[in-house]
């Protein structure tokens, strides 16, 4: 059965800071360290905003796309590091939040930065084998790194929702191919408040080995080259690591630029190849085929090779806001309120 | 005493070696210097390894069973000895197989070094360095290795004039040279404005100014040279070794311009060997910072004390200088691994007096020396070679 997208929604909380604005309190050259990172601005959850608000923003604005029953819906995952229970799932609310429940099935996933494509390949298996006619797949973060850490300059907060079924799809899943092994390069154990990472051992070993095996077990696979793609898009925990990854494949920044965002919002983990694969949806056309590469710390990589179909002519994009403008119009904090925002102030009780 | 050659030598990459653990690479290196030996593990009569801090980098200790056990030397129950003087510790590991061999109590040993420091944070690995420093005295008190060597670069400037400029010129020359040393962490050239542009780390001393923290090992097979053109046609004979140390803390020093260690080391060296410092083609000095390596320069003989900077930016340790220095890249360019660098050191001179050295080689290099350094001067140790 060909199975695909036949939704999408993003969303992005408005606030945001700069690099500048953090180095200044930690005596660090922000300016540099975002020169570096390639990041401008990262976006920062509102206090009454967490995974939950954003999978359900994102959701609302998939189906505002489409004119389908929630009540079709048979299975929800929102794929996060950043749950707001460790018990009980994200996704219940979601279902109840957009009228999809009692009838279906919702679990909560968890592989770092990836839980959010691993999302919309379960949903591809039980859809493609007619257990379920709708399937969505959530990937929403609001992660952030510890005060002083080089993370805190990139971990931001945002989300997508996938519609996954059968009918109308205005995208076509044509392979997937994933790569997975046990490198200890991220983790945040039970009750941390903050994740701990191997420094650089993030990068080469980790980010680079991954994502550059998952990309060629993929071409291998699908049996095609970069240049048979309209668009690319790989896991963007900063601008340098995609940029530099796409490079070595073989894949022209002409070829990443839509989806590299980045450089506005910052690494919203779980949310960042479903946003930017969001913003690539917002602008492509019928048969622009488009190459995704996640990654997960911990580590895994999940590929998808996705051709653009002629339903996107008669697909209602413009019924909700495309990523472009949910970037725009940004509001500014300053340190002191991004950390108010963030919890990271211990208020005191009396 | 016996004359003493090297007959053999091995490296790894120094780097980031994600995929080698502690005691892959020390016996990649060993294997290495002993195939080059062409000997076979049987002749072993003893193994000396230097390692500044297993236990903290990888919370391993007893270095030497280990080594021995996975070279596969574990029931010929040779001899195994490990060497600890933080930075100089592969010096001083040299040193030892050299006196077994000399005193006549072996006839083949292998000495290797080897460091793994990329397994634990940034900040847990300046912490293991620095406790090559006083402990009560220096470290405690917040001192790190950068900022004695920095309040050394400062008061250099101060009382020479030496420069930002000349001290930038060591890291430019180092990574040219580790441009054309396929075994080095840094194989890029830099510029002058690379270094000056760098992030400060403690004033004057940028990231450039700085060696980096690496993983690597190395290792040379030495015996004694009446048997050495058994293994090899290009034995190198070790025709001096000296060591000394100072007070552990630097502001217990006499003077913080120059190490005293070196200078007396090499005095040492220099009289046992019966040449001096002008007869010395290629040096491997410890350049674990930019100023390290013009103060190892002065202390060493080369130049005046005061006129190692001037000295490096008018080009006289570049290949064609009057002494080349640091062909290999030095500690800045070719990387260091702690307990490695004093063995790496020996490998690289060894291959300059081979003529094996590539496009890094020097013309007609005839006598060789290496000095190794450990913490900011308490111990260092220098041994001269010769082409035989």
């Amino acid at each position: 059965m060909e199975t695909g997208i036949v939704s999408y929604g993003a969303y992005v909380p408005r606030y945001r800071i700069t690099p500048e604005e953090i180095g200044k309190v930690w005596g660090v050259d922000g300016k540099a360290m975002g020169k570096g990172l390639m990041i401008s601005s990262k976006s920062i959850p509102g206090p009454d905003e967490d995974t939950i608000t954003i999978s359900v923003e994102a959701a609302r604005n998939m189906l505002k796309r489409v004119s389908i029953d929630p009540q079709d819906i048979g299975a929800i995952y929102v794929g996060s590091e950043s749950h707001p229970y460790a018990v009980k799932p994200s996704g219940t609310i979601v279902a109840e939040a957009i009228e999809a429940s009692p009838e279906l099935t919702v679990a909560d996933f968890e592989f770092a930065c990836k839980a959010g494509t691993a999302a919309i390949q379960t949903c591809m298996g039980l859809v493609g084998s007619g257990h379920i006619k709708y399937g969505v797949a959530i990937g929403a973060d609001t992660s952030q790194g510890a005060p002083g850490d080089p993370l805190e300059y990139s971990a931001s907060a945002g989300g997508a929702a996938y519609l996954i079924g059968a009918e109308k799809i205005i995208a076509r899943i044509n392979h997937m191919y994933s790569y997975t092994t046990d490198t200890p390069d991220f983790w945040r154990r039970e009750g941390q408040m903050y994740p701990s990472h191997g420094g650089r051992f993030t990068g080469e070993p980790a980010y680079f080995k991954h994502i550059l095996s998952c990309a060629k077990g993929m071409l291998a696979k699908a049996g095609t080259a970069p240049k048979d793609y309209a668009h690319a898009i790989f896991h963007q925990p900063n601008g340098k690591f995609p940029t530099r990854v796409a490079k070595q494949l073989g894949f022209s920044e002409a070829q990443i630029k839509v989806g590299l965002v980045v450089p506005q919002i910052g690494n919203t983990y779980s949310g960042a190849v479903p946003i930017g694969l969001a913003a690539i949806l917002d602008e492509a056309k019928p048969g622009d085929r488009i190459f995704a590469v996640a990654y997960g710390s911990g580590a895994g990589s999940d590929a998808f090779d996705i051709t653009v179909t002629d339903e996107i002519k008669d697909f209602a994009r413009d019924k909700a806001p495309t990523v472009k403008q949910l970037i725009e119009n940004p509001k500014f904090l300053d340190y002191a309120h991004y950390a108010k925002f963030r919890g990271k102030i211990t208020l005191g009780r009396g | 005493m016996r004359k003493v050659a090297v007959i053999g030598v091995g490296d790894t990459k120094f780097g980031e070696l994600w995929d080698a653990s502690f005691r892959d690479i020390g016996i990649r290196a060993g294997l290495s210097a002993v195939e080059d030996a062409n000997i076979s593990a049987d002749k072993i009569d003893a193994v000396f390894v230097g390692n500044m801090s297993a236990g903290r980098f990888i919370e391993q200790e007893h270095i030497g069973a280990l080594i021995a056990d996975y070279s596969g030397l574990a029931r010929d129950h040779i001899p195994a000895t490990r060497i600890e003087a933080a930075g100089a510790s592969g010096g001083l590991a040299l040193r030892q197989g050299y006196m077994a061999i000399a005193s006549g109590l072996h006839d083949i040993v292998v000495v290797g070094g080897a460091e793994k420091m990329m397994d634990v944070s940034d900040v847990a690995s300046a912490l293991i360095q620095s406790s090559a420093a006083d402990q009560e005295w220096e470290t405690e008190l917040g001192a790190t290795f950068p900022s004695l060597h920095a309040l050394i670069a400062r008061r250099h400037m101060h009382e020479f004039g030496t420069t930002r400029e000349q001290l930038a010129d060591v890291a430019v020359k180092n990574h040219r040279h580790g441009s054309m040393n396929p075994k080095a962490q840094f194989q890029k050239e830099i510029t002058r404005e690379t270094v000056t542009g760098s992030p400060m780390v403690a004033s004057p001393l940028r990231v450039f100014d700085c060696a980096p923290s690496s993983d690597g090992a190395a290792a040379v097979v030495l015996c004694p040279l009446d048997q050495a053109k058994k293994y090899t046609e290009t034995p190198v004979e070790i025709i001096g070794t000296g060591q000394a140390s100072d007070t552990l803390a630097l502001h217990h020093r006499r003077d913080i311009l120059t190490f005293d260690a070196t200078r007396v080391a090499a005095e040492r060296a220099f009289k046992m060997a019966g040449v001096t410092q002008n007869d010395v083609d290629v040096a491997e000095v410890h350049d674990n910072f930019t100023i390290s390596e013009i103060l190892a320069v002065e202390d060493l003989g080369f130049f005046k004390k005061g006129e190692g900077g001037k000295a490096t930016s008018d080009g006289r340790t570049s290949l064609d200088g009057d002494v080349a220095v640091n062909t290999s890249g030095g500690l800045k360019a070719r990387g260091d691994p702690i307990g490695a660098t004093g063995l790496a050191q020996a490998v690289e001179i060894v291959a300059q007096l081979r003529g094996k050295a590539g496009k890094r080689q020097v013309k007609d290099a005839n006598i060789g020396l290496t000095h190794n350094v450990g913490g900011t001067g308490a111990t260092a140790v220098v041994h001269v070679f010769r082409r035989v």
